[in-house]
């Protein structure tokens, strides 16, 4: 938008007035008049995104008490189709399903504020106790994956950046998007085939010593490799794009210096996000990968819990990766506050 | 101002006699108001920061039938904000704006839909002014579906020759339009729907060098011979100079000169207003002569 | 070195990339079609090798592997089945569920986020809270509990889709409603007197229409990789149909006996959301509407 020749005044002067020239009545700085300390923006800023977490969090436990409540009578899971209506009846009074919703749902958040999240109707055990027996497992492997996909997808992103629109872009783009293109689970298959089966290198499943992490933590890297590639490459290519970058360039210093100390440091923060934010994802969505390996962690856990109808457990596992994702959502706002200046 | 509404218009309802008036080209009846604005206030909020930012600040003006008045001042000086809280198209703020003795504020949603054809924009970027998946015929068409007693008056093709463009443009895209030819098109549109009312919005900045005096000039004409008032929004005072009568200087939101235009001009009041005037370019050989 | 390219670069014109965007979604279409065309059309001429038992033809090796036989071109699984004949009509089922996948979670997710981003204010917000809810739900979990509960059938095979499906659509439409509704061709429509649902479904919405069609086209992608997923874990598509998905469940217990029972669904799977995504992609970059302001 080409507007006028002169340049827009927000806070800054306007280039027509002088020094010597009267001030206007009354409309010196309007700006000044009623703005607020950017402080003040900033924590209300913070509270908004808060409370909008919040919310979230608050409409996703609700909707994981509904998949339980709807979920049909568990006392037939429990009893089997024979039971008679008193026992059903008992079992009902037992489990506290015959009080009114609304106190079973107020029941329910308390019991999650404070870490209960019941009990499982399958292993007779607290779910949240089998939760953290099975977390190690899984996060175990969901950082092997991360670093993997960190070391791999950021390079790259970078290589593609630098060279976008050549060749070496259009191959690196490629295989990540064949990355966010292939089921993780298949190529975990088709890896036990070549690594296991044929060569007999690595174990094919079960978990214990270093070298039966190795294929499912390569597994697990594939996609957020890819995304991480993506964006490492999306975010490079506009920081290269900006004018200070154009100054280096005109100076002849754009090398791996330029490269990676400013444009990357630019690019670092989406990094970052998505670096968090797929972890959340991983921890409670490795169902196919754990179990192509029969890995003991949470997919495995919640697999279980889905054949025998253990609603519980199944509602136990999503309100945790739900809990999960929002703290994790947090981190990244705190991460966000802490290294841009501007958001402070 | 508050006399000037009760004279000029009994009750100021759906009865007004503009609203009732069908002819195409009407002598202009120079002095009934058709657009006044009462100490109006409009303040944007930073949805980042929360800061409060007064982009209007108590400015009241008036405009006749007839009669072509000029806002100026630099890009961010709140005209533009002006214009569409005006017209009811932006925020509305506070104060009060009367479009045909109507006040903006009291009517309710579907009277401020009938008395908006009353207002047209023909806004800076001509293609952005236009819908890039329409042609201009079915623009038009969907206009008269709109209006469809408002804009009886006039063919699609005699509505382009007013505004001098060939019938073969109705089949056209915006991008395939030049700039000239579709501000025209944004023209017409804006004619068509007869207003009492036509708000230029930086009409010509958006434009080479070259179309922008016959723009001008046909907004010109059209003014003359609809008797439309034109509200003319601008930075450039020879724009300003070329068309329009009364010309209001704002500044920060503030309205801090207003006057004929050659009163204006000649003698500026407002250090402001003498500043705009010096960095005119060209500004230095007229002063010599 | 890095700077003669560098400059190659600068001085590329500008045109050349978009031109060449263009071709590339044509180049994409084609494959594309051929696979539907095979998927589609194979079956009925017959060509196919008959579907049916064969116990003493089990696990054959397909037709270029030594021991194989040109009768079973990509061999034949634990009951001697014909696996080419299986793969043609899992593949049908397969896209037939990316495209109505598509399709149920662009319907709502389009609609919502063309509404929270043309109407913002509660409407914005409420919306904007739902969508950021769905996306904090681990989804595959979610996906897993309704299945659970609702069983295993293509209706609920869908609603699945829809719900996972529908807020990204949501929130990618919604910021591209943003950039257009600030456009000045609105604010002349509603000075002609026009509603504010006539603006959004008539002229918004074909504005966003090159946006729709490409975040479909992605989540035809997605549609068939969750598909493959739910069906791989057994609770997606189940027998007696049979999706790429399923087939791969099958060969899963015969990969050090029958590695290429495994193989060649998961092989198209990864080929055709490739073909998608490369294509979705291409599309998206083209009509973005914040590039192309004017």
């Amino acid at each position: 938008m080409k507007t006028s020749p002169v340049p827009p005044a927000n806070n800054v002067a306007p280039p027509l007035t002088k020094a010597g020239m009267p001030a206007v009545p009354g409309g010196a700085n309007p700006a000044a008049k009623n703005g607020r300390s950017r402080r003040a923006g900033a924590l209300r800023r913070a509270a908004a995104r808060i409370a909008a977490l919040l919310a979230s969090l608050l409409i996703a436990l609700s909707m994981a008490f509904m998949l339980g409540r709807l979920s049909g009578d568990p006392t037939t899971t429990i009893l089997g189709p024979m039971a008679t209506p008193e026992q059903r009846e008992a079992l009902r009074h037992e489990l506290g399903l015959d009080r009114p919703l609304l106190v079973q749902y107020l029941d329910y958040l308390k019991g999650v504020f404070t870490g209960d999240l019941g009990q499982s109707l399958q292993f007779y055990q607290s779910n949240t106790s089998m939760i953290m027996d099975r977390l190690p497992f899984t996060l175990q492997l969901v950082a092997a994956g991360m670093a993997l996909a960190i070391l791999v997808g950021v390079p790259l992103g970078v290589l593609a950046a630098r060279r976008e629109g050549t060749w070496w872009d259009r191959a690196a783009s490629t295989v990540a998007l064949l990355g966010q293109s292939v089921p993780v689970f298949w190529f975990g298959m088709m890896l036990v085939v070549l690594f296991a089966v044929n060569l007999g290198w690595l174990p094919a499943g079960q978990s214990g010593t270093p070298a039966h992490l190795v294929l499912p933590a390569l597994t697990m890297s594939v996609y957020p490799m890819a995304q991480i590639a993506r964006l490492t490459r999306a975010s490079m290519s506009e920081a290269l794009a900006e004018p200070y970058i154009d100054a280096a360039k005109a100076r002849g210093i754009l090398g791996r210096r330029v490269v990676w100390r400013h444009a990357f440091k630019n690019a670092m923060m989406p990094i970052l996000t998505i670096v968090v934010l797929q972890t959340g994802i991983l921890l409670s969505g490795a169902v196919a990968v754990e179990y192509v390996y029969s890995w003991p962690g949470l997919g495995q856990l919640a697999l279980q819990a889905i054949q025998f109808r253990d609603f519980p457990l199944v509602q136990a596992i999503v309100v945790f990766g739900a809990l999960v994702f929002v703290l994790l959502n947090l981190l990244v706002d705190v991460i966000h506050s802490i290294v841009d200046p501007r958001v402070r | 101002m508050s006399d000037v509404v009760q004279n000029g218009m009994p009750g100021g309802d759906a009865r007004h006699p503009h609203a009732l008036e069908k002819t195409a080209d009407r002598t202009p009846d120079r002095g009934a108001p058709v657009l006044e604005v009462d100490g109006l206030v409009v303040e944007h909020r930073n949805r980042r920061t929360g800061e409060v930012f007064r982009a209007v600040d108590h400015v009241s003006l008036r405009i006749a039938a007839g009669e072509s008045v000029a806002v100026v001042g630099e890009s961010g000086s709140g005209k533009t904000t002006l214009a569409m809280a005006a017209t009811g198209l932006g925020t509305r703020g506070e104060g009060d704006i009367r479009l045909l003795g109507h006040s903006l504020s009291s009517v309710g949603r579907k009277q401020l839909r009938r008395l908006r054809p009353e207002a047209q924009v023909v806004f800076q970027d001509p293609h952005g002014s236009l819908d890039p998946r329409q042609s201009v015929r079915s623009g038009l068409r969907e206009l008269r579906s709109l209006q469809p007693e408002r804009t009886s008056w006039i063919e699609d093709t005699a509505l382009l020759e007013r505004v001098r463009l060939e019938p073969s443009i109705l089949d056209r895209y915006p991008h395939q339009l030049s700039g000239g030819q579709a501000q025209r098109v944004c023209i017409a549109r804006a004619l068509l729907m007869r207003p009492r009312l036509i708000v230029a919005d930086e009409p010509t900045s958006g434009l080479d060098v070259s179309v922008q005096a016959d723009v001008l000039a046909l907004l010109k004409e059209i003014r003359a011979t609809t008797g439309a008032a034109l509200l003319m929004i601008s930075h450039d005072l020879a724009v300003v100079r070329s068309v329009c009568d009364v010309v209001h200087v704002m500044y920060h939101g503030r309205v801090v000169e207003s006057g004929p235009c050659e009163t204006v001009f000649a003698r500026p009041q407002n250090d402001y207003t003498r500043e705009l005037l010096a960095a005119m370019p060209g500004a230095r050989w007229r002063s010599r002569q | 070195m890095t700077r003669v390219s560098q400059l190659e670069l600068d001085l590329k014109p500008a045109e050349a990339p978009r031109r060449s965007k263009r071709t590339s979604a044509f180049w994409l279409a084609v494959p594309i079609a051929v696979v539907a065309v095979a998927v589609f059309v194979l079956p009925l001429t017959g060509l196919l090798p008959a579907a049916g038992q064969d116990l003493n033809a089990t696990r054959q090796p397909p037709g270029f592997l030594s021991g194989g036989s040109w009768s079973h071109p990509l061999g034949t699984d634990k009951l001697g089945q014909d696996l080419l004949t299986q793969f043609i009509e899992a593949g049908r089922l397969t896209i037939m569920i990316g495209l109505v996948g598509a399709v149920v979670a662009i319907g709502p997710g389009t609609l919502l986020g063309l509404l929270a981003g043309y109407f913002r204010g509660w409407v914005d917000r409420v919306i904007s809270v739902l969508i950021d809810a769905q996306l904090a739900l681990p989804f595959i979990l979610v996906a897993l509990a309704i299945i659970a509960n609702r069983g295993s059938s293509l209706p609920v095979l869908f609603l699945v889709l829809a719900l996972t499906g529908w807020a990204v659509c949501a929130r990618v439409t919604r910021s591209a409603t943003l950039a257009i509704r600030e456009r000045q061709f609105v604010l002349g429509l509603r000075a002609a007197g026009a509603s504010e649902l006539r603006i959004v479904f008539r002229h918004i919405l074909p504005n966003l229409g090159g946006t729709i069609v490409a975040l479909g086209t992605l989540q035809v992608g997605t549609a068939i990789l969750i598909e493959s997923a739910l069906s791989f874990l057994g609770l997606g598509v189940v027998p007696p149909m049979n999706s790429w998905g399923s087939l791969l469940a099958a060969g899963q217990d015969e990969l050090s006996t029958a590695w290429w029972i495994a193989f060649f669904p998961g092989f198209a799977v990864t080929v055709l959301v490739l073909l998608v995504n490369l294509l979705g992609d291409a599309m998206l970059t083209h009509y973005d509407p914040r590039k192309r302001r004017r």
